[in-house]
């Protein structure tokens, strides 16, 4: 499904991120571990055409990412909370996404629906700004509208930061349900190691932008990590 | 503890990003303050004479005197708009050993250095001079004299600040004020109440009896006691550092479905406008700018035909220059997830473009009381009109291309120059000055009418050509993408 080829993003000289060759089929859930600076955001970014490689190209789904535009239809994101728009309510940011994403209202008051536990009656009907909901709950908006309009490659940075100990056994329950779905790809990046153990089926570790490990999770995937990241 | 405040705000000044980036607007900034400075002094040199000679059977020091109330009305007015409050980040400080009093008094005093309150000192420093010198007055009474005044202006800083706080910047909750302003003047104005003998006779007291200058200086302890406590209760993280929480409504807004594809562009647009501070702003700025006419129509000497083109460039355009020069800055908060959305960037331009010509037509039709100062000045307001839909709005937007920094959708407009950059200063020239420049010719080459006509077909031939321009726009959007996502990231303070 993605397809990394001799890509590398220098910024002043420092090179951030250097990774030569890097085949994601399609259905695989891949966890991206590394520490700050390893180069997880920047890889998405540069996936997702918000900044331009220095050498090299990914395609996503056989499209070359930085010169066409058809792969937005089926690929949904959340980097940050940059991608909230922070003067609407959520349930309008949500019909705002399926407005771009061709669903109609029906359509996503059925996929709330089926969220409403991972919501934990926090995010809908609360009269509230998304600029004024807590950096969790921001995140809970932000995770569920990339599932707006079924993406068939769904990309998430962090997903488990700044959520409460609930909402990361939720999430990880969405998360292994979508990896379950042959059609769906998912790359998702994490400080926390075991999280990502547990939800993907493949790790890449980076570490100063360079790919160091690429392993199928199984049971000693997790002590492996754990000795490699120990100091 | 001072001395480690003076020594954070200057790190701040010198380290924020805008520090390098923007010297050409500090520049104009830098030619702006001399040039007041300069005025403000002229003025206080040639205000002696030149009452002198105007009311020769009247002492110039008691005009002065019964004027000031005035002065003060207008620099309350004016400070409300052009000065910012003084901030400083005290979220830090908060749990750190330092004495909330003395940060608190490091802000008020702060804002004493301000250049607001430098001007009317370039002002009573020499007329209380040449009162000594020519008027033959008291040099000691004097002195108290021109000390009163100052303690007054200051007073003022002080005032302006109470009402800025209370009223968070609402231009609406000021307007009582104005009216009150308004009545007082006009009781003036008409003798049924003089205000400005109050004034003058208080004043002219004070000259003789320099004792009464103890009123003022009570007039700017309280003033200052006030801020200091007003302060002091909201210097708390639950009070003034964090915003407060809007209850948030929600405005479905079908009705732009209407508009096809475009739709949830134009109804995001709107929101937009409609939920944040500083566009929300700008509809009440551009409806004010409509009155803009009246100054020049009103006084035919100096409405020269082109310049009436910029005149309702202006006008009819106030909405489209405050919006669509910040296209896309708008959206910097949230950019990089639109580009990674499946959206065309045609329709998300053309979402803008359509906001932008409806505000036209609006404040065209607006306008068109202005035929009371004849057909002519319809005419040419109409053309303007045209013009603006068709060549200006395509045109600002092209020039949005090139913005890159960020704007805070809750700061207020006033004084802000947050998002500007060179593209804002020049653009202006070719959207103001050009229609007027082509006016121009037309007018002396041949006359008046074709003139109008010019601009107005100009106007609908760029209607015509909206969509092939639409699209080079888009690519320049799409060129462009990665230094605008770049440049908005970064933070400014």
């Amino acid at each position: 499904m993605i397809q990394v080829n001799n890509i590398s993003k220098k910024y002043n000289g420092t090179t951030v991120l250097k990774i030569d060759s890097l085949e994601i089929p399609k259905g695989q859930s891949l966890g991206l571990v590394g520490n700050n600076g390893a180069g997880k955001t920047t890889f998405f970014s540069l996936l997702l055409d918000l900044i331009q490689p220095t050498t090299g190209s990914i395609t996503n789904n056989e499209i070359q990412v930085n010169t066409s535009e058809a792969w937005k239809p089926f690929t949904a994101a959340f980097i940050d909370e940059s991608f909230l728009i922070g003067y609407l309510t959520p349930e309008e940011y949500f019909y705002f996404i399926g407005d771009l994403r061709g669903q109609n209202k029906a359509d996503i008051d059925t996929l709330l629906l089926k969220y409403e536990e991972f919501f934990n009656g926090e995010i809908l009907k609360n009269k509230k700004y998304l600029r004024d909901l807590s950096k969790g709950n921001q995140k809970k908006v932000g995770i569920i509208a990339t599932l707006i309009g079924n993406p068939e490659v769904i990309i998430l940075d962090e997903p488990f930061a700044n959520l409460d100990p609930t909402t990361v056994n939720r999430l990880k329950k969405v998360i292994k349900d979508l990896a379950e779905n042959p059609d769906i790809t998912i790359l998702v990046s994490s400080h926390d190691l075991q999280h990502t153990v547990e939800v993907c089926d493949r790790i890449v570790a980076l570490n100063k932008g360079e790919l160091v490990k690429d392993i199928k999770t199984s049971e000693e995937t997790l002590r492996e990590l754990e000795a490699f990241f120990a100091v | 503890m001072f001395k480690h405040f003076i020594d954070l705000e200057l790190k701040a000044f010198f380290r924020s990003a805008s520090v390098g980036k923007s010297i050409g607007l500090k520049i104009l900034m830098g030619f702006l303050v001399v040039y007041f400075l300069l005025v403000f002094l002229v003025l206080g040199i040639a205000l002696y004479p030149l009452l002198e000679k105007s009311f020769p059977d009247q002492k110039p020091l008691a005009i002065v005197n019964s004027f000031v109330i005035f002065w003060l009305a207008f620099e309350l007015v004016f400070r409300f708009f052009m000065q910012s409050l003084p901030v400083m980040n005290i979220k830090p400080l908060l749990i750190l050993p330092v004495k909330r009093e003395s940060v608190i008094h490091f802000v008020l005093l702060k804002s004493a250095t301000s250049i607001f309150n430098i001007f009317p000192l370039l002002v009573i420093i020499p007329f209380g001079i040449l009162n000594i010198i020519e008027g033959n007055y008291n040099p000691v009474n004097m002195i108290f004299w021109m000390f009163a005044m100052y303690v007054l202006a200051l007073s003022i800083n002080y005032a302006n600040f109470l009402i800025k706080k209370k009223f968070a910047e609402n231009i609406v909750a000021f307007l009582p004020f104005v009216a009150i302003g308004v009545v007082l003047f006009g009781l003036d104005y008409y003798g049924t109440f003089k205000i400005s003998s109050l004034s003058g006779i208080l004043l002219d007291g004070l000259v003789a009896q320099p004792i009464f200058v103890v009123a003022p200086i009570l007039l700017l302890v309280t003033l200052y006691f006030f801020n200091f406590k007003y302060l002091k209760t909201n210097f708390y993280l639950d009070s003034s550092l964090q915003s407060k929480v809007e209850e948030a409504k929600t405005s479905d807004l079908t009705w732009t479905k209407r508009f096809g594809a475009i739709a949830p562009f134009l109804s995001l647009d709107i929101k937009m406008i409609w939920r944040n501070k500083r566009p929300k702003t700008t509809i009440w700025i551009s409806l004010i700018f409509l009155a803009y006419g009246l100054l020049f129509y009103s006084n035919p000497s100096n409405s020269a035909p082109a310049f009436l083109v910029f005149v309702g460039v202006f006008m009819t355009g106030a909405f489209m220059l405050n919006y669509g020069q910040f296209v896309p800055s708008w959206d910097s908060d949230y950019y990089g997830m639109m580009m990674s959305q499946n959206i065309p960037m045609k329709q998300y331009l053309a979402s803008k473009a359509a906001l932008m010509s409806v505000s036209v037509l609006v404040l065209a039709i607006l306008s068109t009381p202005y035929l009371y100062f004849g057909w002519n000045i319809l005419a040419i307001n109409m053309a303007c009109a045209l013009y603006n839909l068709g060549v200006n709005i395509p045109v600002l937007i092209f020039a949005g291309s090139f913005n890159k920094k960020r704007i805070d959708l809750d700061k207020s407009p006033f004084m802000n120059y947050q998002g500007t950059g060179a593209t804002q200063w020049i653009m202006g020239l070719p959207i103001l000055a050009l229609p007027a420049l082509i006016f121009y010719a037309f007018c002396k080459l041949v006359n008046v009418e074709t003139a109008t006509i010019t601009i107005a077909v100009l106007g609908i031939i760029g209607l015509g050509m909206r969509n092939v321009m639409m699209e080079k726009i888009a690519q320049s959007y799409r060129k462009r993408k990665y230094v605008t996502i770049s440049g908005f990231k970064q933070q400014e303070n």
